[in-house]
């Protein structure tokens, strides 16, 4: 269905091709999967199977893209709309008209389908992707998963040979990404379209493909095979390859359903151990610091305090008539990291926004620091907390990355180069004139990580720090916000990510529709629950492992 | 549950626009006072009774500010600049400003006469009533919806229009968004500097939205065409720029003061061919129209009300012409001639010949509230399954039946909003 041959793609002023010598057939009726790691060519890929490379992206391609036996260089993305639909990583940028049921139609439109055929398509659609309910309403106000689900219910309708999805689940919570997971099943299934799909969240799609197509590197021709052949050697692997792999299962399992099967030996080897803390424990609240803690780069410790970093009682968030949280009671300590979870528009993003000030409380109270963050100016609320917002690039102005860090001591009043020392600590690659734009997702969110950082504010916040961050990239924030959690830092993410939040986290809350519905240590509320368990927790259960790497401490084996 | 049921059955937007601009016609008619505010009443209740909860509906209270902004500067005019409506009626004298002898002819303070000012204020009340209407066609039309019924040949330009209008709340979105998180540097979040320090950023978020826009939009198949012979082509161009030719040399015959005789003819021609060309033209255009706005009986009924209101106020002035225009000199107190009033109340026709607005409280219910099975729920207890009949295996489409996807069906029971308990 989809073939590549010779295939190379390289932009202008890039040093190095962005793909090299790809030769590709991916038959028809399969959901192939693509991995690999951030920069490797992955969108590239997908954009030259929908025509957007080179015709859009600019750049030369050499070789030949064909797709249902029409050759890309000769037909433009518009003459390969009734083959190929194409959902991009940001399903807003995807919407033009204002309507669910509009926005269904507009692919068959531009086809020019008769108006009958359009009918009943949309109305099949409708049912296939569960949006019946929803069909009348504007887009702007749907949730992640049902904006994912009619971005891929617009193309579907077109009745294309083939569906292509960049990062289809990131943005969405566990559920929202099984719902999406499930439309796609059923299309391979029951329509024989062909599915290919690059995807940083192995965890969640892995157990689903029928091949895997691995971009080892840069420029590096790509492997395709077997998933569970290509997971024994992938550089990047959900928690439960790298369960199967320390075990030595063979063959891997890619579902927590084999695994468990094959789990029952290794599950008794664990009986009598106890799983080591994930984290380090955080420091017995309210105890002012008596020995200096380890610094990360050399900076001063933290104040000793003897308040929370961070309290609300009872707080009550309104947007307009709608309330966002109601009566949230959360406590979080110094050198405690606490994850945040619940689904798409729990209130998570509007509780740490809370925190910063940029919402006033309807009613109860937050106090960061012993201060009422709305009422304090920015300043000096600077000093008191950080927030990383889902969108690092908000946070970015300046059109260099030395310009930004010397904006950011300003900011801070820090001496001149903290913020500099910070990025070459997290980021040791990037060069002074780098365009923040030009960096990739995990190098945003490290230099906005050290913006925030330059002021040393004890509580920090993160909103989503995993979108769009490949499993290196996740291995080195993880390590980061242990150092940071261990010198002091109170640390609290809004998260999706179960594996972070295992890995990570002290104490796990779960919000839904603005209450606290859970609070409790990451061991006791994740295993219990379906939606929030890690996979090793889920293969392993019912001892309350975590992590691979648990699991690889506990055998005494050598990563 | 059919499915034409759901979608909430609107007017057609053109409708809306004869109606409106039929009382528009009729207050153009009339300087009477009380004749402009019963229509200005008629429009605001048609308004009242039948605008939706879109975002566009709210315009309407914007065009009654601008309304009265009118008479308001139309008045200030009238007692600085003086009138030359001849008046014994002094109100009030305010200093006169001498001006130089180049400038004879405009004065500056001076007498105010009663009658300069009841005549001002009858003239900005005909303005502020024009106003009024096109308000009330843009509170109660959807202009996506209008744009749709554009013929085949300007689709395009139609598309640019309606992305330019989602574009729009987009940005402020993002200035927003932006403004807020420039707290997050310790910089102040408020005041004019902020906006400005934001520009760039958002700019530069827009572009690459447009551009993110433009990929997509060309991926579904924007911008396709037919292959049209040669000749088809030619045709067009020809009938397009000859009609507008004739369209303008038409209307520059019907203003000057000679040339009436050609001015009409030309103008008719020039329409049509230019008619002819747009309908030639969208012969490329291989698109065809989801659901497009049927013209029914109903639209009939609420056009022609409009219709009719001008048609019978454009007798009534001619038949009439003193109750219509009440003397400003000298002062007489206008009268509320009956049947010219009785003609407007026509206008009330689509206060009751429309469809009734849904009344969908949760419209802009948020993300939260759409899926309403709390997934930790099922640690206390087994995951109760709502049973509920399924939509989807209610209907007989082919790729539907009686296919339960747990995942997906159990997460999508409908209680979003409000409409659909019709079901």
């Amino acid at each position: 269905m989809i073939r590549f041959e010779q295939v190379s793609v390289s932009y202008d002023g890039a040093a190095a091709p962005a793909l090299r010598d790809v030769e590709l057939t991916i038959p028809e009726g399969e959901l192939c999967l693509l991995v690999g790691p951030s920069g490797v060519g992955k969108s590239t890929l997908l954009g030259a199977v929908g025509g957007l490379v080179p015709h859009f992206t600019g750049g030369t391609l050499r070789g030949r893209v064909t797709v249902a036996g029409r050759d890309t260089r000769t037909h433009r993305p518009r003459e390969l709309a009734d083959v190929v639909g194409m959902v991009g990583q940001d399903p807003m940028a995807h919407f033009v008209t204002d309507t669910v049921e509009d926005e269904l139609a507009y692919g068959m439109e531009s086809l020019g389908l008769p108006a009958d055929t359009m009918r009943r398509r949309v109305e099949e659609t409708l049912d296939l992707l569960g949006l019946e309910a929803l069909r009348s309403r504007p887009i702007a106000t749907l949730s992640g998963g049902q904006r994912q689900r009619v971005a891929i219910g617009s193309v579907l309708t077109t009745h294309p040979k083939v569906l292509v999805l960049d990062e289809p689940t990131s943005a969405l919570d566990p559920a929202a990404a099984e719902e999406v997971l499930a439309v796609l099943q059923r299309l391979v299934h029951d329509l024989g379209t062909t599915v290919l799909l690059a995807e940083h969240r192995l965890e969640r799609v892995v157990q689903y493909a029928d091949q895997v197509i691995l971009l080892p590197a840069p420029g590096a021709a790509p492997v395709a095979g077997d998933p569970a052949e290509i997971m024994a050697r992938s550089p990047v692997h959900p928690p439960v390859v790298g369960l199967g792999r320390i075990a030595g299962w063979s063959p891997l399992p890619l579902s927590v359903r084999d695994a468990r099967r094959k789990a029952a030996p290794l599950r008794e080897r664990l009986a009598d151990r106890t799983p080591p803390p994930v984290s380090p424990a955080p420091p017995a609240p309210l105890v002012p610091q008596q020995r200096p803690r380890p610094r990360l780069l050399g900076r001063r410790s933290m104040e000793p305090s003897t308040a929370p970093a961070a309290e609300t009682s009872a707080l009550v968030v309104r947007h307009g008539s709608l309330d966002a949280l109601r009566g949230v009671d959360l406590r979080v300590g110094a050198g405690e990291t606490v994850a945040l979870m619940g689904r798409n528009g729990a209130g998570k993003s509007t509780l740490l926004k809370t925190l910063v000030g940029m919402h006033a409380p309807a009613r109860g109270s937050a106090r960061v620091g012993g201060l009422e963050p709305h009422r304090t100016g920015p300043r000096q609320l600077l000093r008191r907390v950080g927030l990383v917002p889902q969108e690092p690039r908000d946070l970015l102005y300046a059109d260099t990355v030395a310009a930004e860090c010397a904006a950011a001591d300003r900011d801070a009043e820090a001496a001149p180069g903290t913020c500099r020392a910070l990025v070459s600590e997290l980021l040791p690659e990037v060069a002074d004139a780098t365009h923040p734009r030009d960096l990739s997702e995990g190098q945003r969110l490290a230099l906005a990580l050290a913006v925030v950082l330059t002021a040393r504010p004890p509580l920090l916040l993160l909103d989503e720090p995993t979108r769009g961050l490949d499993y290196a990239a996740k291995a080195r924030l993880v390590e980061i916000l242990r150092v940071l959690a261990a010198e002091g830092h109170a640390i609290v993410l809004a998260t999706h990510d179960v594996e972070l939040a295992a890995e990570l986290a002290h104490r796990v809350v779960i919000l839904a529709e603005g209450e606290v519905v859970a609070d409790g240590p990451t061991a006791e509320v994740v295993v219990s629950s379906p939606a929030f368990a890690p996979q090793v927790a889920k293969v392993l259960a019912p001892s309350p492992w975590l992590t691979v790497a648990q699991v690889r401490d506990a055998l005494g084996l050598v990563p | 549950m059919s499915a034409g049921q759901a979608r909430p059955r609107e007017l057609h937007a053109g409708a809306w626009w004869i109606w409106a601009l039929g009382l528009a016609t009729a207050a153009s008619r009339t300087t009477n006072p009380l004749l402009l505010c019963l229509l200005v009443a008629v429009a605001g209740y048609v308004v009242a009774a039948r605008r939706t909860e879109a975002p566009w509906a709210r315009s309407y209270g914007a065009f009654l500010r601008l309304g009265l902004a009118v008479i308001v500067i139309r008045l200030v005019f009238a007692v600085l600049l003086g009138s030359p409506i001849p008046g014994t009626h002094t109100v009030l004298t305010l200093p006169e400003v001498p001006l130089p002898d180049w400038a004879r002819g405009v004065r500056l303070g001076g007498r105010v006469t009663a009658e300069g000012l009841v005549f001002a204020l009858y003239d900005a009340l005909k303005l502020a009533a024009l106003l009024i209407c096109v308000g009330a066609a843009n509170a109660l039309a959807n202009p996506a919806r209008l744009l749709k019924s554009l013929p085949g040949a300007l689709y395009e330009a139609g598309v640019a229009v309606v992305v330019a209008m989602t574009f729009a709340p987009n940005l402020v979105a993002d200035v927003q968004r932006l403004r807020a998180a420039r707290r997050l540097r310790g910089r102040p979040d408020r005041g004019l500097k902020a906006l400005l320090q934001v520009g760039l950023p958002v700019l530069e978020g827009a572009l690459e939205r447009s551009v993110a826009l433009a990929a997509a939009m060309d991926s579904r198949g924007y911008g396709r065409t037919a292959q049209v012979p040669r000749a088809v082509r030619h045709t067009t161009s020809a009938l397009t720029l000859g009609g507008l030719l004739g369209v303008c040399a038409g209307t520059y015959g019907l203003l000057a003061d000679q040339g009436a005789g050609y001015g009409m003819p030309l103008l008719l021609a020039g329409v049509l061919a230019a008619l002819a060309g747009l309908r030639l033209g969208g012969r490329r255009s291989v698109r065809t129209r989801y659901r497009p706005d049927a013209w029914g009986l109903r639209e009939w009924l609420v056009a022609g009300s409009g219709a009719g209101v001008a048609a019978l106020m454009i007798v009534a002035g001619s038949q009439a012409p003193g109750a219509l225009h009440p003397s400003a000199v000298p002062l007489t107190a206008p009268r509320l001639p009956l049947w010219p009033a009785a003609t407007l109340l026509i206008g009330l026709a689509p206060a009751f010949l429309a469809p009734a607005p849904p009344r969908t409280r949760g419209r802009t219910a948020p993300p939260a509230q759409a899926r309403t099975q709390p997934h930790n729920e099922a640690r206390t207890e087994p995951r109760t399954q709502a049973p509920t009949e399924p939509p989807a295996q209610t209907r007989t489409h082919p790729h539907t039946e009686a296919r339960a996807h747990p995942p997906t069906q159990a997460r999508t029971q409908p209680r979003t909003q409000k409409g659909d308990s019709a079901r």
